[in-house]
C-alpha cells in the first residue's frame, strides 16, 4: 500500500556535498526560493527535513487517540460529528503530511516502522490522557492553537512539499482551534460542574501545552542549522511567547484561570510566565509520560492486527494484475 | 436526580422515521468506534467518512420526526434519552464491530440495502423524505462500492481473508432478512405513497450481493433461518453496552447543554 517507486538513482551522488552546490542552494534559500524534490540538497537538510516532517506526521495520527477516545461518548450528535471530523481531518494531515517527507526519499512504511519501534518520536503532548470532554475542548483551543503558531511559520518553509501541506493543514487547524474554544465557552457558560470542568482541563494541559514548543533556546539542539535553511523562522522561545500572549487574553474572555499565579505582564505587555518543569518533559519524551506505553501499544495493534488486509489488498492487486497480463497476451 | 427516558407519540410516520434514523445511528457509530484504529490511513479516512454520512442521515431523519411529533423532542433526545427497548433499529447495524471483514461485510449487506432503499425513497410523495433520500442515495451509492471492493479483496485475496470474510458473511446472513421486513402500520405509509415496500427490494439486493460475493469466490449461506425483533425494541445484547457509552455524558449531566 506504500510508495515505493522513489527516486535513489542518483543517491550517491546526492550524498556528496560539494562546496559549490552547498553554495548555491545556500544563495537560493537566501534568495527565498522553494527547495523542490529533485533538486539537489545537502544530506544534512534532507535528513534533518525528513526527521521533522515524519515526526509531524506521525504527532498527527497518534494525535488521533487521545481525541478519538471522545467520539463514541461526544455529548450531542452535533459534537459528534463534529469530532469525528476534526479526527478525521488529523488523518489526512498525517497522508500529506507521510507524502512530503516520502519526496525525500524514505517510505511511508520505513517511517511508520521507526515510530512503531519507538525510534521516532511523535509531539510529547500526545502522551497526556483526555479525561473528561472539556479535554476536548483544551486540546482544540490549546493544543490546536499552539501547533497553528508553530505551523503558521512553516508555510514559509524553504522545502516546498512541506510548506504547502502546511498550508492546508493550517488552515484546518484554525477551524478546530475555533472549534474548541466553542467547546470552552460553552462548558463556560454553563452550570458549575462544567465551568469546574473546564477549568480542571485548564489546569492540566496548560504547561504541557507550553512544553510543545521544544526546550528553552539556550537548550535547542536544531535551531542553528534549521534557522539558516530556513525550515524554522522564529525560536520554540519566541513561538512559546507568542502562543501566551494570544492566549492570556482568551483565558480572562472564558473567565478561566491560567494555572500560574505568579503570571505578570511586562512593560511591552508581554505575559511573562513561571519557570517550566522541563524534567518533566524530559521524562515524557524518554517515554514516562501517563500515556506513552498506551498510545504505542494503540498503534502496534491496528498496525498488527490490520497486516492481513494490506497483504490480502496486495495479494489481490498482484492476482489483478496477472490477469489483465493475461487477458492482453490473448 | 434521574434523567428519564422521553415519551414518544409513535405514530406511524415517527416510528418509520425513527427505524431509520436508528440504523444510521447505530451504524454511524459503530463506523465511528474504528477511529484511529483501521487497517490503514486511507481506510481510517474512508470509515469516517461513511460514518459521518450516516450521522448526517441519522441527524436529519430525527429532526424531521421531531418535526413531525411536535412533542418537544429533537435530535439528541432521540440519540441520548431512549433506552435499548425504544430504539427501533435493525439488529445488523448494531452487531460489533469485530475484525475489518466483519465490519466490510456488515456494510455491504446494509449498503447493498441502503442504496436501493433511498433511491426509490426519492419518489416518496413526502417532499423531506425524498430530500433526505436524494442526499442520502450518493451517500450509499459510495459506501456501496467502497464496501463491495473490499469484500471483492478480502474475498480473492489471502487464505486467510478469504476465511475471515467467509466466515463474516456466515455470522451475519441471518440479520439481512429484517432489512424486507415490514408491518402493517408501515404498510400503511406504503399505500399512501410515503413509503416504499422494502419487500420489493429483496430480490435485486440479492442479486447484488450475488453478484459481489460470486466475483470474490466467496458463497452465500444455505441457511435461510432470519433474525428479526429490532424494529419493534427487540434487540442482541449488544446494543446496551452501545447505548451505554453513546449516552454517558447525557446520563451522567442531566439537562447540561454542550
Amino acid at each position: 500500500m506504500y510508495t515505493q517507486a522513489l527516486n535513489t538513482s542518483d543517491a550517491e551522488d546526492r550524498q556528496i556535498e560539494d562546496a559549490a552546490r552547498a553554495g548555491l542552494f545556500q544563495a537560493r534559500i537566501d534568495a527565498e526560493e522553494r527547495i523542490e524534490p529533485n533538486d539537489w540538497m545537502p544530506a544534512a537538510y534532507r535528513k534533518t527535513l525528513t526527521r521533522q516532517i515524519s515526526q509531524h506526521a506521525h504527532s498527527e495520527i497518534v494525535g488521533m487517540l487521545p481525541e478519538g477516545n471522545w467520539i463514541t461518548r461526544a455529548p450531542s450528535l452535533r459534537r459528534k460529528a463534529a469530532l469525528l471530523a476534526k479526527v478525521q481531518d488529523e488523518c489526512g494531515h498525517g497522508l500529506y503530511l507521510y507524502a512530503a517527507a516520502e519526496t525525500l526519499g524514505t517510505s511511508r512504511e520505513e517511517l511508520v516502522d521507526l515510530m512503531l519501534a519507538g525510534k521516532a518520536k511523535y509531539s510529547s503532548i500526545f502522551n497526556y490522557p483526555t479525561q473528561t470532554w472539556a479535554d476536548i475542548g483544551a486540546i482544540g483551543w490549546l493544543v490546536d492553537g499552539a501547533a497553528i503558531m508553530n505551523q503558521i511559520p512553516l508555510c514559509r518553509c524553504s522545502y516546498g512539499p512541506y510548506a504547502r501541506a502546511m498550508i492546508r493543514v493550517c488552515k484546518e487547524e484554525s477551524f478546530h482551534q475555533r472549534q474548541g474554544f466553542e467547546i470552552m465557552l460553552t462548558l463556560c457558560r454553563g452550570s458549575d460542574e462544567q465551568k469546574a470542568m473546564a477549568q480542571d482541563a485548564l489546569d492540566r494541559w496548560w504547561w504541557p501545552v507550553l512544553m510543545m514548543f521544544g526546550p528553552p533556546d539556550n537548550a535547542s539542539q536544531h535551531g542553528d542549522t534549521s534557522a539558516k535553511w530556513k525550515i524554522k523562522r522564529f525560536s520554540n522561545d519566541e513561538l512559546r511567547q507568542k502562543f501566551v500572549d494570544a492566549t492570556v487574553p482568551q483565558a480572562q474572555f472564558l473567565g478561566l484561570t491560567i494555572p500560574d499565579p505568579d503570571m505578570t505582564q511586562d512593560e511591552a505587555g508581554h505575559w511573562v510566565y513561571s519557570p517550566i518543569d522541563w524534567e518533566e518533559f524530559n521524562q515524557v519524551l524518554a517515554g514516562n509520560g501517563p500515556c506513552n506505553r498506551d498510545r504505542l501499544a494503540a498503534r502496534r495493534k491496528a498496525h498488527d492486527e490490520g497486516a492481513w488486509v494490506r497483504e490480502a489488498a496486495a495479494a489481490y492487486a498482484a492476482k489483478r494484475s496477472r490477469r489483465d497480463v493475461a487477458q492482453a497476451a490473448e | 436526580m434521574t434523567v428519564a427516558n422521553i415519551q414518544i407519540s409513535e405514530t406511524p410516520l415517527v416510528l418509520y422515521l425513527l427505524r431509520r434514523a436508528d440504523d444510521a445511528l447505530i451504524l454511524g457509530h459503530r463506523l465511528s468506534e474504528w477511529c484511529g484504529h483501521a487497517p490503514m490511513l486511507e481506510e481510517d479516512m474512508a470509515l469516517a467518512n461513511m460514518g459521518l454520512d450516516l450521522l448526517g442521515q441519522a441527524r436529519e431523519l430525527y429532526s424531521y420526526a421531531a418535526k413531525i411529533e411536535a412533542n418537544g423532542n429533537d435530535e439528541d433526545k432521540f440519540a441520548y434519552l431512549r433506552e435499548v427497548g425504544q430504539y427501533r433499529n435493525l439488529l445488523l447495524v448494531e452487531q460489533p464491530n469485530g475484525d475489518f471483514a466483519r465490519t466490510m461485510v456488515r456494510q455491504f449487506f446494509y449498503a447493498a440495502f441502503a442504496d436501493l432503499y433511498w433511491r426509490a425513497m426519492m419518489r416518496s410523495r413526502d417532499a423531506s423524505l425524498a430530500a433526505i433520500a436524494a442526499k442520502s442515495e450518493k451517500e450509499s451509492a459510495y459506501h456501496l462500492r467502497h464496501s463491495s471492493e473490499w469484500i471483492v479483496r478480502l474475498g480473492d485475496g489471502t487464505a486467510e481473508s478469504h476465511a475471515r470474510a467467509q466466515g463474516a458473511i456466515d455470522d451475519l446472513w441471518a440479520f439481512t432478512g429484517e432489512m424486507f421486513w415490514l408491518d402493517d402500520r408501515e404498510r400503511a405509509l406504503v399505500d399512501a405513497g410515503i413509503a416504499i415496500d422494502a419487500a420489493s427490494l429483496r430480490a435485486p439486493w440479492l442479486k447484488t450481493i450475488t453478484n459481489v460475493v460470486s466475483e470474490a469466490t466467496l458463497t452465500l449461506p444455505t441457511n435461510n433461518w432470519m433474525q428479526q425483533g429490532g424494529r419493534s425494541g427487540q434487540h442482541s445484547e449488544h446494543l446496551g453496552h452501545l447505548l451505554s457509552e453513546l449516552q454517558s455524558m447525557q446520563r451522567t449531566f442531566p439537562g447540561a447543554t454542550w
